[in-house]
């Protein structure tokens, strides 16, 4: 199952498994990861689940369709790297990925 | 004090189709919400987004939906106190008491709690200072735009609002529009517009840049702007505005008594009450074993629960199930001529 790490904004690092097919936001809702407040349930309409991902993963990312980044506007400090982890599935390719929480959410 | 059978907290669908449930059982409700409309989350976050799992209804949007449900209820003249937030319950015997921020007072034996994931509020800029300006220069939304007559205004945002308020605003003030990106969501037209006073010198547009600081001790002297090559620049503004949406927050619902599990009610599978006798949660804010956060569940949930809002309005009636398609007095209540 690949292994998906999620760092938050003091540094701490968890590193759980994640189903393939599911995104990262729901392995870290099931893992009880904190950092991660998705209030929209994964509809894409609340920002509340915006991650950091390095520059190396980033580009392995499937791209970023408009709507995703009309509702990263909204997100709490967002950046070139940032993403709606609702939007992330979770596959092979992805073994290993590294994301960083922001310092908050809302 | 409005004394009614049952107040409804939320005006998202599941609140609406409580409104109905309690309706054609006789029941008078009120409902409360904190925006200035109804639709909650449909209305909000997705108006325009299709919906394909309302039962019979193969695709519809957010809107749409609300528009049905409120059509549905109209038989039933209810009152809708909008942009109110319930900030006190307190128990008087049987019923209970509501307090909302707007100093009106409600007393029921029921309150269903559809609350979503809580109230929308604005979504705040995240810099220290900005709070000590909150109301007296920073504004995250224009009740009355004659008070931003021949200001400095620096407009943060990238869609809708930012920039019809550029548009409208840059009429008797100067404007800088400032956004994180390059690309703004809006109309064409809208867009074609701020394209257009931003050629004829009438507003200055700043991108892709976010706000570093705040300059200024009572009143904002400038602001600093950071962009993405790193580079800042000072702007002279007196006032900012800020658009970034809304986001959701439990609020005061967490210091009533109940039984919360996270940012959820817990309540029973069979009547939809909580650890207090007479509230209960529907819809997205309530969990039991099997929940599942669908507007579907939320209808079938307060249909449940309107039965024992029933029994605790009317205790010396007896409780009879009926249907809409032969009852009588359901059809009277519906405003239906024979």
């Amino acid at each position: 199952m690949p292994k998906i790490t999620y760092i938050s904004h003091d540094g701490k690092k968890n590193t759980v498994e994640v189903p393939i097919g599911l995104t990262v936001m729901e392995g870290a809702l099931q893992n009880n990861i904190q950092g991660i407040d998705a209030d929209c349930g994964g509809s894409m309409a609340c920002a509340t689940c915006h991650v950091y991902v390095p520059e190396n993963w980033f580009n392995k990312l499937e791209k970023l369709q408009d709507a995703e980044q009309d509702m990263l506007d909204m997100a709490y400090e967002p950046k070139k790297n940032s993403r709606l982890s609702c939007q992330i599935i979770v596959s092979d390719q992805l073994d290993g990925l590294e994301v960083t929480t922001p310092l908050k959410q809302t | 004090m409005i004394k009614i059978d049952t107040i409804i907290i939320g005006a998202g669908p599941v609140g609406l189709f409580a409104v109905h449930q309690l309706g054609i059982k006789g029941l008078k409700s009120i409902v409360i919400d904190n925006l200035d409309k109804a639709g909650g989350q449909c209305i909000e976050l997705y108006p325009d987004k299709p919906i394909y799992d309302i039962p019979a209804v193969p695709e519809c949007t957010g809107e749409e939906l609300t528009k049905n449900l409120l059509e549905q209820i109209k038989p039933f003249n209810t009152e809708f106190f909008y942009n109110e937030r319930v900030d006190e319950v307190m128990q008087d015997k049987e019923n209970w008491i509501v307090k909302t921020n707007n100093n009106n007072e409600f007393t029921a034996p029921n309150i269903i709690i559809a609350g979503g994931v809580g109230s929308f509020e604005p979504r705040k800029l995240s810099l220290k200072e900005a709070v000590k300006f909150e109301g007296k220069s920073i504004f995250y939304a224009v009740k009355n735009k004659e008070a931003f007559k021949n200001k400095n205004i620096s407009i943060f945002g990238g869609g809708d609002s930012a920039l019809d308020w550029t548009l409208e605003l840059s009429k008797f003030s100067k404007i800088n529009l400032i956004h994180r990106r390059d690309e703004f969501r809006g109309a064409p037209h809208t867009l074609a517009e701020i394209k257009k006073l931003e050629k004829d010198g009438k507003i200055s547009i700043k991108t892709p840049c976010q706000l570093e600081s705040i300059e200024g001790d009572k009143d904002i002297a400038s602001i600093t702007i950071k962009f993405e090559d790193g580079k800042t620049e000072k702007i002279k503004t007196d006032t900012i505005l800020s658009f970034f949406g809304l986001i959701m927050k439990l609020g005061p619902i967490a210091e009533w008594g109940l039984n919360m599990n996270k940012k959820t009610i817990e309540v029973n599978s069979e009547n939809f009450q909580t650890n207090k006798k007479g509230i209960f949660a529907a819809g997205d804010i309530c969990s039991y074993p099997g929940k599942l956060k669908l507007i579907l569940s939320g209808f079938h949930e307060v249909a449940l629960a309107s039965v024992e809002c029933f029994k605790r309005a009317r205790p010396e009636e007896k409780y009879r199930f009926e249907f809409t398609t032969s009852s009588k007095t359901i059809q009277d209540r519906l405003g239906l001529k024979k």
